[in-house]
């Protein structure tokens, strides 16, 4: 156990864990909307009255939470050309993350509405509001509440194993951690530094996923 | 000229023969009191009136709509109809205020302001112009109450249906609420109750309704349906609960 630490040894790569962080946030970012905003018609999909809609969206759903992240993004980054559909490495490390956060937040926000006492329905019933207008201004928003810190979970969930992407060659945070790695052969530290940017990353998002729910929620005990 | 005119209805969960061919008549300004056991059918036969509750035979109509099981003609008839329940069903993520101006905006589409200085008028009149800005959990249960019925009050409805609105209140609780309904009576409202409070029925409700298996058992103007009943399950009834 003598190991010398050298950190000045990856001095050169910072460009690119910069460049590899700032692509991570990025990916983060887009990801966390589109894919909750998928999970939320997905959960109107699976709240359908058409069998049909509910059906397809719980295929969606297994599909995806019972099938492993790698293989979803292989599969559209190398399975979809074969059909004609060639993709990018961002576009299809985007669509890869997006559609995998959409099952699981549909999921979860699914259990948030189900949640929902049945007098709020007829509450809004009596009221004279239509089916939309009760789900969206009065079943979302407390069903959102209640499962905030699961959704906020997730998006992390996401956001880390936005990792998984570098295999595709898109250069994010562990690419350029693989890249300054098999230039130096300073392992531990390449990936110490990237663990610790990645532990860096989930609090940030924590913190701001925190301060946004005071923002939204402004009846914080509902 | 009935504003709500119920004709033989029947009404079956399954096997189970809940509503067993009810009639009753309500006249505008009218205050009716349905009372009896509980699984005497009246909680339901309530929710028949504004469509909650779809019926399988016979017709009820209020004023001039027919209640039919489809959903657009129930949101016009929800217009006329307002309906407070036993667990207020206040919208959790809205001030009391909000609560008041939901319908109003979305259904009506009123401006804000408008709806707003409404609902401020509405809460006012229900004891609460200083809770404009409350959240339902930082209020009692009978403040949650008035706020519910200034939430159906702010559609202006015709008649306005009350199911148990009392019962999940601490007894203290339950005077501000029944004063508010006295209000609307003197007010010329319509009310239909579901109760449990015979005091009220009998003092201030017009008519009372005793359902028992199912059927309007025995009805009439409430001072003689309390001070002589006819039958010996309206007797046992008044008995057991006066």
């Amino acid at each position: 156990m003598s190991y010398q630490l050298n950190f000045s040894g990856l001095l050169p790569y910072l460009p690119q864990f910069a460049a590899g962080i700032w692509a991570t946030i990025e990916l983060t970012l887009i990801s966390t909307f589109l894919g909750l905003l998928l999970g939320t018609i997905g959960a109107a999909g699976r709240n359908s009255r058409y069998r049909v809609a509910r059906a397809l969206w719980g295929c969606y759903v297994e599909i995806i939470r019972n099938t492993p992240f790698i293989v979803q993004l292989f599969f559209i980054f190398f399975g979809l050309p074969a059909l004609g559909l060639k993709l990018s490495a961002w576009q299809a490390g985007m669509i890869a993350m997006v559609v995998n956060l959409g099952a699981y937040s549909t999921e979860i926000i699914r259990a948030g509405i189900d949640a929902t006492p049945k007098g709020q329905w007829e509450a809004g019933k009596t009221l004279g509001l239509s089916r939309r207008q009760i789900f969206i201004r009065i079943v979302l928003p407390p069903a959102f509440q209640r499962v905030y810190p699961a959704l906020v979970s997730q998006c992390i969930i996401v956001m880390l194993g936005s990792a998984v992407v570098s295999q595709i060659s898109l250069e994010e945070l562990t690419f350029a951690a693989n890249f300054a790695q098999s230039r130096t052969f300073l392992s531990f530290e390449s990936y110490l530094l990237t663990a610790v940017l990645y532990l860096v990353l989930a609090l940030l998002m924590r913190q701001s996923f925190a301060f946004a729910a005071k923002r939204l929620f402004k009846n914080p005990s509902l | 000229m009935s504003l709500v005119s119920i004709d033989q209805i029947h009404k079956y969960y399954g096997e189970n023969h809940v509503l067993k061919g009810v009639d009753l008549k309500v006249a505008p300004g009218e205050v009716v009191s349905i009372i009896g056991r509980s699984g005497s059918g009246k909680s339901t036969l309530l929710r028949c009136i504004n469509g909650l509750e779809a019926y399988q035979q016979g017709a009820i109509v209020v004023d001039s709509q027919a209640v039919e099981d489809d959903e657009y003609k129930l949101r016009l008839l929800s217009r006329s109809v307002g309906m407070v329940f036993q667990n207020f069903n206040l919208f959790p993520h809205m001030t009391a205020g909000e609560n008041v101006m939901l319908a109003p905006k979305l259904v009506l589409g009123q401006d804000s302001k408008t709806s707003r200085a409404h609902a401020q008028e509405l809460l006012e009149k229900v004891g609460l112009g200083d809770k404009f800005d409350a959240y339902p959990n930082n209020l009692s249960g009978g403040q949650q109450q008035r706020v519910a019925i200034a939430r159906s009050l702010a559609m202006s409805p015709k008649v306005l249906l009350c199911d148990e609105i009392t019962s999940a209140l601490d007894p203290e609780l339950v005077g501000e609420v029944l004063k508010v309904l006295e209000q609307l009576k003197a007010e010329g409202m319509t009310l239909i109750l579901v109760t449990h409070e015979m005091n009220f029925a009998r003092d201030v409700g017009d008519t009372v309704v005793f359902m028992h298996q199912g059927k309007v058992w025995e009805t009439g103007p409430s001072d003689e349906v309390f001070a002589s009943p006819q039958t010996s399950e309206l007797q046992s009834f008044i008995s057991a609960v006066l």
